[in-house]
Order: C-alpha cells, then structure tokens, then sequence
C-alpha cells in the first residue's frame, strides 16, 4: 500500500520514472482525476488490466457485461457528472462493441475516453487474431481518435484525448493502443494538454452579434425560447432562468435540454419536437424571435424545415461553429460556450413580461390536457397506462430522481411526464435512439451520483438488449431502480404501423420471458404488478429499498403517445390523435 | 417535397482547400464527411502548403452551395484541421496535370502528333525506344481536348493529377496557427 501511494504522489508531481506503458496509462487517467472506469479485459489490454488490478485501490474498474454496456455507463457517469467518462475494451470484437456507444455520444455531445487495446506493432496489417482497424471504423463517430504504438507517446496523446473529449463542444475520443506500447518501459512524466493549436474549443463571443441579440428580444412581443443541452454542458442553467424571468419569455426544451431548467417553472412551457408539447410545437409558427439556446433544430424538433418558424426572427446561441445555419438559417448567431455569452446577453436584456403571449401556452396547454394529458395520467380505464407509472415516481421521489430512459414510447412518455428541480436529471439517448441504452446508463449514473436514487424507464424491447447488465448491478451491489413498462410490444415501431402502415404489426409483438425470474436470477428484489391498486405502493417500496430493485408493470398493450407530429410534417400538423 | 440534395440546378463546382495538420487517419477523417453525404469526391490533392507543416488539401466537389457549406463546417469541426474554404471557379487560379504515354514510333511517323504537341502547349517529359510520355499541364477541359486529339493513334497509358488551386483572395492561415497557439 505504501509504495502505491508514493507512486501516486510520483505520477502528480510530474517526476520523471521509468515505468511500462500499461501503468503509465493508470498515472494518466489518476492524473485526469478518473477514479471510475467501465470496461471488458482480452488479450491485447491484458497489460493495462494487471496493471489495474495493482492500482484497485485508486482506480476502480467496473466490469460490465458487454463493452456496448460499458460505453453506456460510461456515458451515464458523464451525463450525471459532467466529467468524463472512460471504457476500455480489447483489440477485435471488444472494440467494434464499443461504437453503439461512441456514436451515442458523438451525437449526443457526451464526453467519453475509451481505450482499445490493440495488437502488437509489429502485427498490425497481419490480420493478427483480433486485430481489426478500430480507428477506421470509429473515425466517422469520434471527436478525435488516435493510435498510440510507442510507449513513450502515451501521455500525451492520452491527456489530449481528455481535453479534446472534455472541451469545445464534447465528444468521444478513441485511443488505440498497441501491445507492445502497454508493456514497454520509458520514463513517464505527465503534462495536462492545455490547447491544440489547430483547435478552437471556445469561439470568442461577438459582443456585436450579442446587441443585435439583445435588441431583437428586447423589440419582439411574442419571443419564444427553445433550449437544449448546450445549456447544461456549459452549466448556463442560472443565466438562463434568469433571462426567462427577467425577459418574461416562455421557454421550451428539447429532450436533452429537459431538467436544465426546472419543470414546474410558470415559463416553462414544455418540450418541443415530434411528441412535445401541444403549444411550443404550434406555437414555434407564431413566435416573433425565437431564442435557440445550445440545440441544433434536429429534425425531429423542427419537422419539415420548409415550414418551421418562417415567420421569426430566429437567435442561434451555439458553442459549435457547424451548427450555425446547418439546418435552420439564423438571423443572429452567437457563438460561443452559453454560460459566457449569456452573461454578456443579460445586462442587455430589458425587463417585461409577455403576458398575453404567455396565456396563448396556457390555453394550448388546456387542450393538451383535457385531450391526451388527463387521459394518460389520470386514466379511468382499466390497465395501466404508462404515464400514470411516471407520475407515481414523480410524487414518491419528490421530483429529484434522476430518471434514465430507454428508446421508446416509455422514454417519449417519461420525458413528456417526468418533473425534475436538478440540472443533469435526465439521461435518455436522444440523438441516437439506441435501444438498450438505459440498463447501462442507469449504471453509470448511479455510480455517478450515488446520493440521489436513479430510476431506468425501459421498455420490453430494449431491456432486452442489455439485459446481462442486471449481472454488472448484482456484481457491484449497485442500487439502481429498474422499472420495465411492458406493452409486450415494440411499442414505438407498432404505433408507427397502426398509423402509417395500416395496422400491419411486421414483427412487433414481443413474446416476452418471465422478467421477474430473471432478475430473481440475479438475486435483485423484483416484483410484477398490473393493477393500480398496487401502483402507489408499490413505487413507494421499491424507492424505499436501499439495494436495486426491478419492478416490471404491465401496461395497456396498444396505447399510442401523443400528441405526434409525423415524420417530415410541419410543426403546426401536430396531431392530438 | 423538393429536398436540398436534389436541387440538380442549383449544384456548381466548389473548390474546397483545407489546411491541416499532416497527421495519420486525417484523410480518412475528410473523406468519410463526404461519404456520409453521398457526395462525391470529383478530385482530390493533398500537399505541404506555404506554411511549414501544415498541409493542404485541395478537393474538387460538384454539389449546392448548401451543401458545400455544410461539409466545410464539419471538415473545419475536425480537430487537426486549421482551416477549410470553399471557392467557386471565378474565384480561384486552377490547373490539373496529366501525363501521356505514347508509342515512340507516332512521334516520327505521325506528322500530326508535332502538331498536337505544339498546338497543346505540352511537353515531352522523356522518349525512349519504345515510348515517350507528354505532360500538360492546364484546365480540365484542354487536357481533355488534347486526351480526343491522341486517342486515335493510341494512348498506352494516360494518367490526370487532382485539381490544385490557388485563391484570389486571400487565405489568413499564419495569423490563424497564431492566435490558435496564444
Ligand atoms: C438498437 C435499436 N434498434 C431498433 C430501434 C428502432 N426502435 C425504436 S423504438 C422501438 C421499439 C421499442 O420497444 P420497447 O423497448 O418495448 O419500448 P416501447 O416503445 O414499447 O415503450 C424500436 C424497435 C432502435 N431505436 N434502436
Ligand atoms: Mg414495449
């Protein structure tokens, strides 16, 4: 124990020693600040795995089932904490695992490190067992990804990998490194990257464009701002409460900007996009300005583009350059991280508060929820519907859970219906929509939290696509709450063909096993209900227990999520059946 | 609905450079934003610049401007890339080279072929027994003309270089790498 700690001192103080590339890449990551990492061992990581076996005591490795599950662990650690988070795989079938996750995060903006082991130099071009070109084939889905076959490079490229991860505009990195590159010795010294000189992280704020901001907003009368997670990735939360309140404008989120501002906010009007709220999506066609905060119009958000916001002035507060006039063209755009260039925006911003504009939210919201709201939350009818599931988590955890979702109608539901006081509460794979996200996800937030209870809304479907990570929560005595909502369906897709293709149901009923086993498999606490009479109680259990707990609910089969505006449709085409 | 990609009237050629850094994978990084597009890649040259090593790549793509735009803000986006620009024609000096392998025998039995060869503004790079090979150097056009002209009597092999080009206006590249590197 004595050594290990002296050489953890040695790795901070920059000394210079003489150590394998396996341990060096331990002193990296300790250097990083990185106590926790997901990952699988083989053959060409094998080093840095016994070199993780001498550091256990500083460095934690969590052993997940899959290396997809890794990555998204790793991802829910990031999302919950802001940091970032690490897998590591083995060369071959443990790398080409990883890019589910990768391109989640690529497009999602979490920042990620995963590192691949890789065969020795002198293989690579062999067809080596196990080798395959893992920078190849994550190119098109990292920030940056970069191979390492000297020891002596470690360092550096690795602690490139977290400032390019971390900073900007963040992203997942890749380093592959080479057998031979873990197991050579050379002399270790360690220097945290402070910029690439052919990147730009964080574009100057344009104090010009930032006035014309200003006075746009200041001159309109129906101003109208949708937020994403720009807004939370620059922890701008405060500066943007405070220009809703000081501006009186209502304001909207797309998924990934949901908890970033608290949901029961009177500004707060709802989510925008294809089963958002009734009035942002119609009302996005009436507004005079619209404020885009740190989101990107992604399709679907703003349906058909030829229809979307014509009428307004549109603002674009963007960290990436890319982003600017990629699918919506802005009439201002201001660059820039949102914390720094609201700051500038708000001494700028005068005082009003828009009420006329804001009771057009409240009458659509009058008929969201006398048309589909009341109905899925307070349901009269006899099975359960999945919102009412949402609504009862909400009530027992007080709005604080942090709520990870998968890829579904359960995850459009638990967005629409979920509340939350605390930025960095929802985890849900929104770029991607890559089913079995949530079950590792969940995860890594835990991990990444572990004062606040973590719920996973999953559906039958994607449970099924990582189920085996009930074994890394069993492992790890990790107390997460999973709640299955199952339609014995592939919900979503099945809504799609009620809709668009006649009710042809082409593979999408689940014959489902008997999830409750299945966990009691894996000695987790597990119960079924379908009934609402078990409902209450039963959530109120499961978040009473201090260790994981699997709840499975059965629910109405063959509900649909509204409102829908349907793929390529106008914003204003929103349908409430 | 008339989506962006099929705006078939309003596709140009575009001039894309792109200064970088000469790293592993870059190239690979840049073509596959390409790829992901379905845009075609019409030429592609990659050299050193006027500035120590940093690289340039020139690459030639017959798309919208929209298009365009979008596909230099993610070429931009990449890390070890400075700097991307996208010009029309007008806006650039542009060349092309190719080389022409050619039977030695045409070049004293066929009259025509000194005629070509001066009217072409080309050069003899070597003659040997057997063959010598032509190089012209100009728009894509006059090396195709040239290309007619000489396939009647045989072209044994033929091979054209990417477009390189240089702007009118200019391209801040060293003030850039050095507001980067304060
Ligand atoms: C990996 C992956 N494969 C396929 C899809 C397409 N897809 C989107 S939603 C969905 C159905 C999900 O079913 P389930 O998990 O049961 O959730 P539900 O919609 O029933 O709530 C499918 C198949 C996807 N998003 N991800
Ligand atoms: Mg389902």
């Amino acid at each position: 124990m004595e050594t290990l700690k002296k050489e953890k001192t040695a790795s901070t103080k920059q000394s210079t020693k003489r150590i394998s590339g396996a341990e060096a890449i331990i002193h990296c990551l300790l250097a990083e600040g990185v106590d926790l990492i997901y990952g699988y061992p083989g053959g060409a990581i094998m080093p840095l795995y016994d070199e993780l076996y001498k550091f256990q005591d500083k460095l934690t490795h969590i052993l997940t089932r899959h290396e997809q599950g890794a990555t998204h662990a790793a991802q829910g650690y990031a999302r919950v904490t802001g940091k970032v988070g690490v897998a590591v795989a083995t060369s071959g079938p443990g790398a080409t695992n990883l890019i589910t996750g990768i391109a989640d995060a690529q497009i999602d903006s979490t920042p990620m490190v995963c590192i691949t082991g890789q065969v020795a130099r002198h293989l690579l071009g062999s067809d080596a067992f196990q080798e395959t070109d893992i920078i190849g084939i994550s190119t098109p889905v990292t920030k940056w990804n970069c191979q390492v076959t000297k020891a002596s490079e470690i360092p550096e490229v690795l602690a490139k990998a977290f400032y390019i991860a971390k900073s900007g505009r963040p992203g997942p990195v890749l380093v592959d490194i080479t057998k031979n590159a873990q197991i050579d010795e050379f002399d270790f010294s360690y220097e945290h990257c402070k910029g690439v000189r052919s990147y730009n992280p964080y574009p100057k704020p344009d104090i010009k464009a930032i006035e014309e901001a200003a006075n746009l907003i200041n001159a309109a009368k129906k101003p109208f701002i949708v937020f994403g997670q720009g807004v939370i990735l620059g922890e701008a939360e405060e500066q943007l409460k405070t220009l809703v309140e000081k501006a009186g404008i209502p304001a909207a989120w797309t998924i990934l900007g949901l908890s970033a501002m608290d949901t029961d906010h009177p500004l707060n009007v709802g989510m925008v996009g294809m089963h958002g709220n009734y009035g942002p999506n119609l009302l996005t066609n009436e507004c005079d300005v619209l404020i885009a905060i740190g989101m990107r119009f992604d399709d679907r958000v703003t349906g058909s583009l030829d229809t979307y916001a014509k009428q307004a002035k549109i603002i674009h507060f963007d960290i990436d350059p890319a982003e600017i006039n990629k699918n919506v063209k802005a009439d201002v755009a201001v660059l820039g991280d949102s914390k720094v260039t609201l700051d500038l925006l708000l001494p700028m911003i005068k005082t009003n508060t828009h009420e006329s504009w804001h009771n057009e939210f409240k009458k659509k919201y009058k008929i969201e929820f006398d048309q589909i709201i009341k109905n899925d939350v307070y349901p009269t009818k006899d099975r359960l519907t999945m919102a009412e599931v949402i609504e009862e988590i909400n009530i027992a955890s007080g709005h604080k859970a942090i709520i990870v979702s998968d890829v579904g109608q359960h995850q459009m539901i638990a967005c629409r219906y979920a509340k939350f006081k605390q930025t960095k509460s929802n985890v849900t794979s929104g770029g991607l929509g890559t089913m079995g996200f949530a079950l590792p996800a969940a995860i890594g937030a835990k991990m990444g939290a572990m004062d606040r209870e973590v719920v996973a809304i999953i559906g039958d479907g994607g449970y099924q696509m990582t189920i085996q990570e009930l074994g890394t929560i069993f492992q790890n005595k990790t107390p997460v709450k999973i709640v299955v909502l199952n339609n014995d369906h592939l919900g979503m897709v099945r809504q799609w063909q009620e809709l668009f293709f006649e009710s042809r149901y082409a593979s999408t009923v689940m014959v489902n096993p008997d999830f409750v086993k299945i966990a009691e498999g894996y000695h987790i606490e597990s119960k079924r209900i379908s009934e609402r009479k078990d409902l209450k109680d039963t959530i109120k259990e499961m978040l009473a227990s201090k260790d994981a707990y699997f709840l499975e609910v059965k629910v109405e089969k063959e509900d649909n999520v509204f409102p829908m505006i349907p793929s390529g449709a106008s914003v204003s085409d929103i349908r409430l059946k | 609905m008339i989506e962006d990609w099929d705006k078939e009237m309003e596709k140009k050629w575009f001039t894309i450079s792109v200064y970088s850094e000469n790293s592993v994978g870059l190239l690979n990084r840049i073509s596959g934003i390409f790829l992901k597009r379905h845009i075609n890649i019409e030429s592609l040259n990659v050299s050193k610049s006027e500035i120590d090593h940093v690289s340039k790549f020139t690459i030639v793509v017959y798309t919208t401007e929209d298009w365009v735009r979008n596909i230099v803000g993610q070429v931009e986006k990449q890390i070890e890339v400075i700097k991307a620009f996208y010009h029309t024609d007008e806006e650039t000096i542009y060349q092309e080279s190719a080389l022409f392998k050619v039977a030695s025998t045409l070049l004293f039995d066929e009259r025509n072929i000194q005629n070509i060869i001066k009217d072409s503004n080309s050069q003899i790079v070597t003659v040997s027994r057997d063959f010598f090979v032509l190089a012209k150097t100009g728009r894509r056009n006059e090396i195709d003309d040239m290309y007619q002209q000489l396939k009647p009597y045989g072209i044994m092999q033929f091979v054209r270089s990417g477009r390189i080009a240089v702007t009118k206006s200019e391209m801040k590249i060293s003030s850039l790498l050095k507001e980067f590197n304060q």
